[in-house]
């Protein structure tokens, strides 16, 4: 099977996301399609899978043109995706999930669930992928649930499969074992696309390599020849330096000081389990650790968002368990939260509303509880200049800023005031390689200028070329420490780490 | 993952959960109820309640059920103090719901034991009372879980019975009761469909959307009313169908008056909720419509027409509204009064929220709520006390309390109340 | 910091002048939803029998009803007030993202604590008489919508549904209290309640034209709460919070606002917005309260909200429009005998073209294209 992309167009209003790609895919081999954040990967992979419609350009299959009206068109022609954020609905099950939309059904439009588990079953077997059919989705680990959507596309008995950022959310012993899923399927002689703009994930699985620059094919490689510098400048479109410039690590005394600390979550499952934590100004501690074992909510609970269920945390040598999020940020915490969008920002709100966001009730912007606008402005225009917040006037609504942006506004609104301590959370996900080199250097300005930060992030490349000590929270646990100051740590040692290997 | 861990396991420190403060609150809630019926109920209250179940010309007669109403209302305070200091003290974690179900009937009981003390009263009647109550706000429920369930909040339920109300009035009266029927039912579809042009199409939020049909449909029956019934009375008397008894099965003491000799809304509504749970839980297209509330995207991508499933849940969740607005005239008093449904469409919505988004759980807080409406009647008879207007908010409480105190366990659709724009 | 991004932030300060979106949103689109709901309106009167001509005379009393006299004028003033009053609270509760429906019960035990407070206390003087009656209704409607907002920051139960079971208790409530012995009026058996006193009173305003003249000074508390709604929302640090958690809750949570207190200041604040109402219909137009006395003000409030934009200078607007249907519906039932329900179909039509833009630019393709200046002129 063969599937030829030509000359695709997609714009959403003025922005050109892709722009007269031509790509071939074929079966029985691994295409890597390699492109920043933003590159337009996702929205061509979309087109293929026929959640948009391309403005121009058409699509051959085996050298028949097609035209996807749907999703239903394009899973009918053999392809199918897996997406970046997965498509289950976390109150069915595993088998459940697979047949929705090709359900296999008896009389009356009864719903065949036993049919579906010997199916589920049947393709479980023939690419060893181990998945109970019964349980729900919400139980299961990221891992599982990935192989999920696998089965979902072989259920349609796809020819193409498509993975956006597939090892995003796995550990690196997860992305082990995802690999050698891929490689069955490739060996079962289907086309695998591999979308990612992760160098050594590519070079390690593909067969053939394009990269996505601003919506065009800029380059191609052989993953046997190329090197990473060389795939990264394609990508980037200039010369790439991934080593963070930082001051000789000098630590200060110790400024949070968390002892015991157990979270509970809605349903009383514990979250976080007895942690013991210092974290010293001039410092970076680095949580490594897969999503969902706990980080969120230690952060929660460190900002005074939730409620603690056990422990004691200390700041400069005061009780600070039972404080109010205000409270402590009066003492000098800032927050970027890991979800913008949801957490960091009001979309609805003008820039520099948002720039005030969690200062509004400082003495600098308002007296009495009455606001003192034009300060706010004046305020926000500088802070905005200060941190290289591209826009066109400090009252356009927030939403209209690019990501990028965006987060540099959450990050300038957190740093522009005195701070003492910062807690960052994912702070460059989602994010074009020039903004997380721009807020990179601006955590590491905070600890050299004496911050204690707290850096949570799922990419262990970032937590190691930020830390001066990495934690490992797995199960809500912290499973391993390491010092970065006096030697590298291992990548594998952590990973195993994060896979809960060490206990 | 932390499923693993064992969070009751013995460990040093005692964690404050949310489970035991939970039981604690329960505990005083129970005692607090104890209190009110031992000193409220239980003293000064002499002779015995007697609870008729039976009428005169019933095929088998069942003995009354009397009970001395000083000595029961000591025993529930008695239990209900038992049962408020175990949660209390204990931190039961495990019992505490069922402690509270079983508390709240206690206290129930009671006080029906003392205002119907030293006096008679048919509790077959009230039951049966309960159930055709129930009617409507159990097919508001029902038309609330169909709409809910696709993501679509449905304010409007009180609109939609109001249409079919007066549609089954007006056309019952011209081409008689089954057309009246038909039309209201059509016409219930008609605001569904509407509401979900509104909400899906032209991307009014849900909550406005349903607010605005409520007034328009208030406004609109009202104007005939008053513009056109005024003068040609013979628009509005329409034929009440009758209740019919079911061979056999309508016969069985208590039982029989309540679920089998009613009318056919009252049968309607039993097969409707069948219908609709086979339906939601049973079907491809009830996975696909629950896919659609859940992840509306991922349904999406799987070649599900969103839009299309919710336009359909809608229109048939406004059917069954209209079927249980024909209730207020067809199925009872054949002729339509502006605003007669008295926001029984919005305690349909809550006995949706108390059922937990399901079928049968939306009948069985549609006949709580049934049972508060008719025991305020009953007792409005019996000259308790108590002044009739407070009598009369019972169901109203009763919605806020238990509105208030499941909603935390509750889970709603996921998507609900969210619009989807596709790209 | 050096003076290059010194000068650039001037820039950055700049506003853009308002666009032809907002334009449309703010100006034409409720201007079609106006007309298209009296065009729709005229379809009902046809098809319930009314003819043409009396469609004719029925508009025409509409706008002579409203505008067309110094009486007119008076009785849309006096229609107004409570709306306006009422639907500020909405906005506010709109903007903090807190949908209550409960403004007809806050008005309901409002205007009935008013009317409490007003027929006691004889030979307090006036200025203390009236104030303090206004305020036991702001704060009666306060506590009573407090208990909705109470619920939901505690209990999570929807205030929608609570309030709406709120307002269909405040008229079983009402009815209670118009039965006691110290409310009811003496020698009545019908609910009823004894007459409010001089001094609490809202003083008539233009009584020198004509006696019958029911405008009153509730108009002065109307404007005077147009202005601090908008100073509250927009130029204090309430306002910020109220409006960052109605956009978004969990932001708004994560800068430390602290977003069960902000629920029931609102709702608190919403319902003593409903008393006041209340307050003004029974200390300035009723001078009594009796079952119902709320008349659909509350409903009312929620559609001037919407059509307001939850901004108090739209509300204001939106409420005067309100109330000129309001007073224009009474004459035309007068003159061309057509029930002033019709009123309620044309207000809500109105609502559902301004909650749907889309589907007003898709009756009038025109009207927002090209016609751009026709708007404008």
């Amino acid at each position: 099977m063969e599937v030829e992309l030509r000359n695709i167009t997609k714009r959403f209003g003025e922005v050109v996301a892709n722009d007269g790609i031509n790509l071939t895919i074929r079966g029985g081999e691994v295409l890597g399609l390699l492109g920043e954040n933003g590159a337009g990967k996702s929205t061509l992979m979309n087109v293929l899978s026929g959640l948009y419609s391309a403005d121009d350009g058409e699509i051959l299959i085996d050298g028949k043109l097609v035209d996807f009206q749907g999703p239903g068109d394009s899973i009918a022609a053999g392809i199918g995706m897996v997406h970046q954020h997965f498509m289950l609905i976390p109150v069915f099950t595993v088998a459940e999930n697979v047949i929705l939309g090709v359900e296999p059904t008896g009389k009356v439009d009864y719903l065949d669930l036993k049919k579906a588990r010997t199916q589920v079953r049947e393709i479980n077997e023939k690419y060893g992928l181990e998945v109970d059919p019964d349980e729900l989705i919400e139980n299961l680990p990221v891992g599982i649930q990935q192989r999920v959507e696998i089965i979902k596309v072989l259920f349609r008995s796809a020819n193409v499969i498509i993975f956006d950022e597939p090892t995003a959310v796995l550990t690196p012993q997860e992305v082990i074992e995802f690999f050698e899923i891929v490689k069955t399927l490739r060996d079962a002689g289907k086309a695998i696309v591999f979308i990612t703009h992760k160098l050594h994930e590519i070079l390690d699985i593909s067969d053939r390599i394009r990269v996505l620059r601003r919506g065009k094919i800029v380059g191609e490689g052989d993953p046997i020849t190329i090197t990473k510098t060389e795939l990264a400048e394609m990508m980037v479109g200039r010369p790439v330096s991934f080593d963070v410039v930082k001051e000789p690590f000098a630590p200060g005394k110790v400024l949070l000081d968390i002892e015991d600390l157990t979270v509970l979550r809605e349903n009383d499952d514990v979250a976080v389990d007895g942690i013991d934590l210092k974290i010293r100004s001039g410092e970076v501690v680095g949580v490594a650790g897969v999503q969902g074992n706990g980080q969120s909510a230690l952060i929660e609970a460190l900002t005074g968002l939730t409620r603690v269920a056990g422990g004691t945390v200390r700041f400069m040598d005061k009780d600070i368990t039972r404080a109010s999020t205000r409270a402590r940020h009066r003492m000098g915490f800032a927050h970027i939260p890991e979800d913008r969008h949801r957490m960091g920002m009001i979309t609805k709100f003008t820039i520099a509303e948002n720039m005030v966001l969690d200062t509004y009730y400082d003495a600098r912007f308002s007296k009495r509880r009455v606001m003192n606008w034009p300060k706010v402005y004046e305020n926000s225009a500088r802070v905005a200049a200060d941190y290289d917040v591209r826009m066109t006037s400090v009252h356009d609504t927030a939403g209209h800023l690019s990501g990028g942006n965006q987060q540099k506004m959450v990050v300038a609104r957190e740093l522009s005031r005195e701070t003492k301590f910062l807690i960052a959370a994912q702070p460059t996900r989602g994010l074009d390689v020039g903004s997380i080199e721009y807020i990179h250097s601006r955590i590491i300005n905070a600890r050299d200028t004496g911050d204690g930060v707290l850096f949570v992030s799922s990419e262990i490349d970032e937590i190691m070329a930020l830390s001066d000590r990495i934690v490992v929270m797995f199960e809500g646990r912290i499973v391993a420490e390491f010092d970065a100051t006096t030697e590298t740590p291992d990548k594998n040692t952590i990973g195993l780490a994060m896979a809960g290997a060490v206990a | 993952m932390a499923s693993t861990l064992n969070p009751t396991e013995p460990q040093a420190r005692k964690l404050d959960t949310a489970k035991v403060r939970q039981a604690r609150n329960t505990g005083v809630i129970l005692i607090l109820l104890s209190v009110l019926v031992a000193y409220v109920f239980a003293f000064g209250t002499s002779g015995d309640a007697t609870f008729r179940l039976s009428r005169p010309n019933d095929p088998w007669a069942v003995p009354n059920l009397v009970v001395p109403a000083m000595a029961f209302s000591y025993i529930a305070a008695a239990v209900l103090a038992f049962l408020g200091a175990r949660q209390f003290v204990r931190g039961g974690v495990r019992w505490t719901g069922l402690s509270m179900g079983f508390g709240l009937l206690l206290a129930v009981a009671a006080f029906l034991v003392w205002a119907t003390a030293g006096k008679s009263f048919s509790l077959t009647g009230m039951l049966q009372a309960t159930v055709v109550r129930a009617v409507p706000i159990a097919l508001g429920g029902l038309a609330g879980v169909l709409s809910e369930r696709v993501a679509v909040v449905n304010i409007a339920i009180e609109g939609m019975l109001l249409a079919g109300a007066f549609t089954g009035a007006l056309v019952g009266s011209l081409l008689g009761g089954y057309v009246g029927l038909i039309a209201a039912v059509a016409v219930g579809g008609l605001f569904g469909f509407i509401l979900a042009a509104l909400v899906i199409t032209y991307r009014v939020d849900q909550i406005i959307a349903g607010v605005v049909l409520n007034l328009f449909v208030l406004g609109v029956t009202s104007y005939v009313s008053s513009q056109v019934y005024q003068e040609h009375r013979f628009l509005n008397d329409a034929p009440v169908f009758r209740p019919v008894d079911i061979p056999f099965l309508s016969d069985i003491p208590v039982i029989g008056p309540m679920l089998f000799q009613q009318n056919i809304f009252v049968y309607g509504a039993f097969i409707m909720v069948c219908i609709a749970t086979y339906y939601l839980f049973h079907t491809r297209s009830g996975l696909r419509a629950r896919a659609v509330g859940e992840h509306p995207q991922a349904a999406d991508t799987l070649g599900i027409n969103v839009y299309r499933t919710r336009y359909i849940n809608v229109t048939v969740a406004g059917m069954v509204a209209g079927f249980g607005g024909a209730w207020f005239t067809l199925g009872s008093v054949g002729r339509f009064d502006e605003g007669m449904t008295h926001g029984l469409g919005y305690i349909g919505l809550a006995a949706m929220i108390v059922g937990r988004w399901h079928p049968f759980g939306a009948l069985m807080a549609a006949l709580v709520f049934g049972f508060a409406d008719s025991m305020q009647q009953k007792l409005a008879l019996l000259q308790t006390p108590i002044p009739s207007e407070f009598l009369a908010m019972s169901p109203y409480i009763a919605t806020i309390i238990l509105v208030a105190g499941l909603i935390g366990r509750a889970r709603a659709p996921a998507a609900d109340g969210q619009a989807y724009i596709k790209e | 910091m050096n003076e290059q991004t010194e000068k650039f932030s001037e820039k950055l300060l700049q506003r853009a002048a308002p666009g032809r979106v907002e334009f449309e949103d703010m100006v034409v689109v409720p201007l079609f939803a106006v007309i298209v709901a009296l065009i729709l309106g005229a379809f009902a009167m046809l098809a319930t029998d009314v003819d043409l001509a009396t469609i004719g005379r029925s508009y025409i009393a509409l706008v002579v009803g409203s505008v067309g006299s110094v009486s007119a004028i008076s009785e849309t003033l006096t229609a107004a007030t409570p709306l306006v009053l009422a639907s500020l609270g909405m906005a506010v509760g709109f903007r903090a993202g807190l949908f209550n429906i409960g403004a007809e019960g806050q008005l309901l035990i409002g205007g009935m604590a008013a009317v409490v407070v007003g027929f006691n206390f004889a030979g307090m003087p006036a200025y203390f008489h009236l104030p303090l009656a206004l305020l036991a209704g702001a704060i009666a409607g306060g506590l009573y919508a407090g208990i909705a907002g109470w619920l939901r920051a505690a209990t999570g139960a929807h205030e929608v549904i609570s309030t709406i079971m709120l307002n269909l208790m405040s008229y079983l409530l009402v009815d209670y209290i118009l039965s006691l012995p110290v409310v009811q009026r003496e020698g009545r058996a019908d609910p009823i309640s004894k007459s409010v006193l001089d001094s609490a009173e809202l003083p008539r305003l233009l009584e020198w034209i004509d006696p019958n003249l029911r405008l009153h000074s509730g108009l002065f508390v109307m404007l005077a709460a147009v202005a601090f709604v908008y100073w509250l929302l927009f130029k204090t640090t309430f306002g910020f919070e109220f409006r960052a958690s109605g956009a978004n809750p969990e932001a708004a949570r994560y800068a430390g606002m602290r977003s069960g207190l902000i629920i029931v200041i609102v709702m608190a604040f919403a319902g003593a917005m409903a008393g006041l109402a209340g307050a003004n219909q029974t200390l300035g137009v009723l001078g009594r309260a009796t079952p119902g006395f709320s008349a659909g003000i509350g409903f009312d409030a929620i559609a001037i909200a919407l059509l307001g934009r939850s901004h108090p200078v739209g509300v204001l607007m939106a409420g005067l429009l309100f109330g000129a249907l309001e007073a224009g519906g009474r004459q035309m039932q007068v003159d061309a005998g057509v029930s002033v329900d019709l009123i309620a179909i044309i207000q809500a039509l109105i609502i559902v073209f301004i909650a749907a833009p889309l589907l007003v630019r898709k009756i009038f393709p025109w009207g927002f294209q090209k016609k751009a200046r026709a708007g404008k002129e």
